[in-house]
């Protein structure tokens, strides 16, 4: 199978997709000849042409709104916020409208829109560059939220969240799009909502999702040297995320971690943290235990940086803290 | 058509939003409407006459005060009271109740709970027209309250630099909720226009003729391809930002200067002077009256909704979680 980078993968989905249906339409802040600040629609503009491929302004709230009033008339709009930071401009947009429009019009429409933002930290971009907000979009109800952690599932995510009838949030990661990995030649979409098994394991299951299944990955063979066998679940969707996938593999391992980047306080490990204590309880033998970044806005210095956001090590000793327990 | 027959059509909407209302007001007052209920009465020429412009494909976003945009579109009685007594026979299924009647088959893109929020959502309907070529047009209507709102500043420049087919329309009743629109609004619409270059007329907003023939002169050259207008409308505040509203912050003089601008008394008027007399006008009005009796007396009819289906209702294609 052929490598193929992340931001290529997120490109070639763009591509297929507007290949296939033409009501895909794309736009963003310097999406189109600029060809992305990431460069991850580069070309795009050349081949499907300025009706369907606009630069914008900056006005991110104009561009999620417009994204779902386009959705209510016929388009499938894509549309890309540059950093997850500056979603907060686009709150009234996706939380008001685009997530209630199918619920409170009573089924008349659905609102088939994606906005892709990258979210994370590790590039030195201070504290309004580099925040992982997607527990905020997870909280309501009518939107759904993916986060791919590897090529194949961001090109498939990607596919499903375009196809999809509902508001999609696609959160990508500043730090994976050099990132390689394996990319079939016709590759297939990825259900919303399935966790995929990265890594099967029968001591402790590990659940993350994005940039942290990496770092997931890294600390199971680091403890598999220690003899402690990891399960690594990476959910891919935050919401629907894969509650039974989850529970099953808890079943098996009877002890559980969540890592991810964002802070921990009221964020997606709490929630999965609480599910398996309301579902499983009788199963745990030891305290779900989260891994996240430190309460605080994400830092510029290196150090400073490095210090507040979680990775390898720290999972790997939260691990071992649920290994220390028997019961 | 006859000027005479076209007006007394036009009279005719503007009576069915005025007495909808109006019973709407009763009802709520009975405790037969829940929630909170922000009438348009005394506004009914904006909705009528600029409706009066438009074509069935074309998309209309709409306010908090949306009742006369959803009727003028063409909404249902049915539907539109079932919908505001909150039953399930209601147009959005009980779902959303007055804030947000709104009819996808007509092109009516839901009154909003948002100030401003159907602005971006009337700017992404006219670039879907753009995008596939239809002959349509999308309107946005926005009262006074929303040209504070930055979503306005950016739907004019975005409409502006794509050359969308839309077309803003502000209803000017002088009241942002409860403040007037000179303590809230540094400039004027007419200047926005201008430094955006986007074509702007005034119109008087109790003249449904006025309305219609000015919304004809920003409609048509949206829709052909020449971009965005802007239609101001100055139209009077007869009732509270919401029913139940005791007004205290307006000076009773203010309030009977409003009520003495009367879209249904000037076009009543000009009818007379054309020779359709009270009687004809009594007769439309007790048809009105008889839909109205029939839609209210379905609505009590009909069921409460199934929690259930709405519980399953909140994503297309089912149920997120299992």
């Amino acid at each position: 199978m052929p490598e193929t980078r992340y931001s290529a993968a997120i490109n070639r989905a763009l591509a297929d997709a507007m290949s296939a249906d033409e009501s895909v339409v794309l736009f963003g802040e310097d999406v189109a000849a600029p060809g992305g600040p990431f460069a991850v629609t580069r070309g795009l503009l050349a081949k499907f042409g300025p009706l369907r491929v606009r630069d914008t302004p900056i006005s991110e709230a104009a561009i999620a709104g417009a994204a779902a009033g386009a959705a209510l008339s016929g388009l499938r709009p894509v549309v890309e916020i540059m950093f997850m930071d500056f979603m907060t401009f686009t709150m009234d947009a996706l939380v008001n409208q685009a997530a209630k429009a199918h619920f409170m019009f009573g089924g008349q429409c659905s609102v088939p829109m994606v906005v892709r933002a990258p979210h994370g930290g590790g590039l030195n971009a201070g504290p309004q560059h580099s925040q992982c907000l997607e527990a905020w979009f997870a909280h309501v109800p009518g939107l759904k939220v993916v986060v791919p952690g590897n090529p194949a599932d961001a090109y498939g995510l990607l596919r499903a969240a375009i196809d999809d009838p509902n508001p999609v949030v696609f959160v990508e990661h500043k730090g994976l799009y050099g990132a390689k990995g394996e990319l079939p030649e016709s590759p297939a979409p990825v259900a919303i909502g399935a966790a995929r098994i990265a890594r099967a394991g029968r001591d402790a299951t590990l659940v993350t999702y994005g940039a942290a299944v990496a770092w997931s990955l890294r600390a199971a063979e680091a403890l598999a040297v220690e003899g402690i066998e990891t399960e690594v679940i990476d959910l891919r969707s935050i919401q629907p995320w894969d509650e039974a996938a989850v529970l099953a593999s808890v079943a098996r391992t009877r002890r559980l971690v969540v890592a991810h980047e964002a802070v921990t306080a009221f964020g997606v490990g709490a929630e999965i943290a609480a599910c398996a204590s309301e579902r499983a309880f009788g199963r745990l033998a030891a305290p779900v235990v989260r891994v996240g970044a430190a309460f605080m806005p994400v830092p510029f210095a290196r150090s400073l940086e490095r210090a507040c956001l979680p990775g390898e090590a720290d999972i790997a000793a939260a691990v071992r803290r649920c290994m220390a327990y028997s019961r | 058509m006859t000027p005479a027959l076209r007006l007394l059509e036009l009279y005719g909407r503007m009576a069915t939003i005025r007495r909808a209302e109006e019973r709407l007001s009763k009802l709520f007052a009975d405790g037969e409407v829940p929630g909170f209920l922000h009438l348009s009465i005394g506004q009914e020429a904006v909705p009528v006459g600029v409706c009066a412009a438009l074509e069935p494909g074309d998309t209309v976003a709409s306010t908090h005060r949306g009742h006369g945009h959803a009727l003028a579109k063409g909404m249902a009685l049915d539907g539109f009271f079932a919908e505001i007594m909150g039953r399930a026979s209601g147009v959005c299924a009980g779902r959303g109740g007055s804030i947000h009647v709104a009819d996808m088959s007509i092109g009516m893109l839901g009154a909003n709970g948002i100030v401003g929020g159907g602005l971006p959502l009337a700017t992404g309907s006219a670039l879907a027209h753009q995008v596939k070529g239809r002959p349509n047009v999308a309107v946005a209507f926005f009262g006074d309250g929303a040209m504070a709102e930055g979503a306005l500043h950016e739907c004019l420049n975005l409409a502006k630099l794509w050359k969308l087919p839309l077309v803003f329309v502000c209803e000017n009743n002088g009241w942002g909720e409860f403040s007037p629109h000179e303590r809230q609004f540094a400039a004027k619409l007419a200047a926005l226009g201008a430094a955006f270059a986007i074509p702007y007329e005034e119109a008087d907003g109790t003249d449904v003729e006025a309305v219609a023939a000015a919304a004809r002169r920003r409609v048509e050259p949206a829709r052909r391809g020449e971009g965005p207008q802007i239609l101001e409308c100055r139209t009077p505040r007869w009732r509270g930002h919401y029913e139940g509203d005791p007004q205290k912050y307006r000076e009773p003089s203010n309030l009977d200067a409003a009520r003495g601008q009367d879209a249904l008394a000037l076009a009543a008027a000009r009818l007379a002077a054309q020779g359709v007399g009270a009687e004809q006008l009594a007769g439309i009005e007790r048809a009105i009256a008889e839909r109205i009796d029939a839609a209210v007396a379905a609505a009590r009819a009909a069921a409460e909704p199934d929690f259930e289906a709405a519980v399953a209702g909140v994503y297309a294609g089912g149920r997120a979680h299992a």
